[in-house]
């Protein structure tokens, strides 16, 4: 992966290094492993779980059972009130897929004017747009409601996904305004001395470079999607629009105590996407975070 | 990147009627100047049209919108009623408003620094090059994605109530404080436990700004004979000090409004809205509650407010207070 060009770090200095290399290096990983088995105790516990009897999941005290039962997997084929369980999970990807188009689209917009266009009121406008980094969303949260019910919205996907489309989401426009504003300047003026517009340069020159920063926006965007909890619960009311999310709080509500098996496995189903995505793009992530803190 | 060529020509031909006579005006007159840069401003705008409908119509607009509707008596169903400031007499004299504000406050002012430490603590481990760093620096990443999912929430009621992992490790050391999540007094340190657990996204920042500090100036306070602990203190705090500050505003503000996880482990739902005796009732919860539950959408708009302002005061001071611990180096902002 090319992102990795950026991990490059000047050695350590040679003369300390390698006289506590021995004991130092025992040390650093026992504290590392130790670490990182805090981290991992929820999520192997969650997985052992998934596969032993509900009235077992709680008390006890081994990760895995010693004889394992895939019918808490099984009981979830038949939904939760009476709703397919893939009927949650194509609601959360067609708004988490929607989200992801909307806020490529929308923020790469924004940020290349305020990146590469030179235009009156431009830092006002970025003043604002970081102002609306540090806005509580509880603020905005009953009069969008109203602004929703007002137009006939509500238990529809409009609310969730409109703000996606207008570029409300500041992170990943200031996020992609940090990497435009770091691309080589000499490419976009040689192609304005070549008689390009703006809407050229953009496609053709800045959106194939700016390609990490793009990535890095559509991954986080598709996990919090994935993840929001909030928004479906106040816009979603009627049980066959509901998220993975909301599936999952009302799985809890109704049987969680009956089928408390169930509803630990349909966590980790719920958990899985995210995971993947995870697994497949922890560089892109991890940099796109990092890069976030510097410069502000 | 392929794609990108093979839309060029579409583009190509829009680029060009929408920018008419640009090409060989070389020697730019006082007027040629002025048309280009109406055409800058022109351009600027377009492309920011999406933003500027979405800050209006949904940043803006609603902003004050709560602001009006935080001064009236409105149930979604009636108009607004003009009501002063009888909401904000109701809120402060409410005792369940007080203790949401008592919960919240105890779980940012715990949470956040034991959060930010581990952070830095663990960034500093990792911040020695060596075999395993990148994955281990994965693995503690993997928490900040999944932790404000409606699963970890579950998983974490399940971990801390009674008789489950925690309870029972305590009971080893001779503490019989039974599950926490039960526990109207010790609900809200499982929620602090949870976002302690999300070390992981400070600690990546962190550990880009430690990358940052240049190796010479370790190298020359070893030549100094300062200690490890000299070093640290006098040399990376301060290095990485503006890094710092961005972590404790963004974890600071996150904290406040800290609502799913608070929703779910508490239990969500009717009248035990929020954990065992308001235990995890949280601000936005009680916000919640007041707004979507009881239909006071007044009076939510006036929690909003004070929240907005209470958010607005901590950015202030820290803001304020970073002339004296916050050290940027020439050339940075």
């Amino acid at each position: 992966m090319s992102a990795q060009a950026t991990d490059i770090t000047p050695a350590p200095s040679s003369k300390g290094a390698i006289r506590r290399r021995l004991p130092g290096s025992l040390a650093w990983h026992l504290g590392s492993l130790a670490i990182l088995a805090v981290i991992l105790y929820p999520v192997v516990w969650v997985v052992g779980g998934s596969f032993k009897k509900s009235e077992d999941i709680v008390g006890s005290l081994d990760l895995f059972p010693a004889d394992p039962i895939v019918d808490n997997y099984t009981s979830l084929t038949d939904g939760i009130a009476d709703i397919s369980i893939s009927t949650f999970f194509v609601n959360s990807l067609l708004l988490a897929v929607g989200s992801v188009v909307g806020i490529l689209i929308s923020c790469s917009l924004t940020a290349y004017a305020f990146a590469k266009i030179r235009f009156a009121g431009r830092n006002l406008l970025f003043t604002l747009m970081i102002g609306t980094l540090l806005l509580p969303y509880h603020v905005l949260l009953i009069p969008q409601y109203v602004l929703f019910r007002n137009m006939d919205m509500i238990n529809t996907y409009t609310p969730l996904l409109l703000g996606k489309y207008l570029a409300t989401e500041a992170f990943f426009v200031f996020l992609m305004v940090q990497f435009m504003r770091n691309l080589p300047k000499e490419l976009d003026e040689a192609a304005r001395l070549d008689g390009c517009g703006h809407m050229r340069i953009y496609w053709s020159i800045v959106l194939p470079l700016c390609r990490p920063a793009l990535i890095t926006s559509a991954i986080f965007t598709f996990i919090n999607a994935w993840n929001d909890f909030m928004g479906p619960l106040i816009y979603l009311n009627e049980p066959g629009k509901y998220t993975v999310s909301l599936g999952l709080k009302m799985f809890v509500d109704q049987e969680g105590l009956a089928n408390y098996g169930g509803m630990i496995a349909m966590s980790l189903v719920a958990l899985l996407p995210v995971l993947a995505f995870f697994l497949a793009f922890q560089r892109y992530l991890i940099d796109g975070m990092a890069t976030s803190g510097l410069k502000g | 990147m392929g794609t990108a060529v093979t839309h060029a020509p579409a583009t190509e031909h829009l680029a060009k009627d929408s920018e008419p006579r640009h090409g060989p005006v070389k020697s730019p007159s006082p007027t040629a100047l002025a048309r280009r840069g109406r055409r800058e401003n022109l351009a600027g705008y377009l492309f920011m049209s999406p933003w500027i409908a979405g800050f209006l119509l949904l940043t803006a607009g609603p902003m004050v919108a709560s602001l009006y509707f935080a001064f009236t008596d409105y149930n979604l169903f009636d108009a607004p009623q003009w009501i002063g400031l009888d909401n904000f007499s109701e809120m402060f004299a409410d005792p369940r408003w007080r203790h949401s504000v008592q919960v919240t406050l105890w779980y940012v002012v715990v949470g956040t620094p034991i959060k930010l430490i581990a952070a830095l603590g663990v960034a500093l481990l990792l911040a020695q090059k060596r075999r395993g760093q990148a994955f281990y620096r994965a693995a503690f990443y993997a928490p900040s994605l999944i932790g404000a999912s409606v699963s970890v929430a579950i998983v974490w009621k399940a971990i801390f109530s009674d008789d489950a992992i925690v309870d029972r490790t305590q009971k080893i050391f001779g503490i019989d404080v039974g599950g926490w999540t039960g526990d109207p007094d010790m609900i809200i340190y499982s929620l602090v436990a949870l976002t302690v657990w999300q070390f992981g996204a400070p600690m990546v920042i962190f550990l880009a700004g430690l990358k940052q500090v240049p190796r010479e100036l370790y190298e020359a306070a070893d030549v100094d004979g300062a200690g490890k602990l000299r070093q640290f203190w006098n040399i990376t705090l301060p290095m990485i000090s503006p890094v710092l500050f961005f972590n404790v505003l963004l974890e600071t503000i996150h904290s406040f409004q800290i609502f799913s996880s608070a929703y779910i482990v508490g239990g969500g739902a009717g009248g035990n809205a929020c954990g065992p005796a308001d235990g995890s009732m949280v601000y936005t919860c009680y916000l919640y509650v007041q707004g979507f539950e009881n239909s006071r959408m007044g009076l939510a708009s006036a929690m909003a407010w004070m929240l907005l302002v209470a958010v607005a005061l901590v950015t202030a001071v820290l803001f304020w207070s970073q002339k004296r611990w916050v050290h940027y180096e020439e050339g940075g902002r």
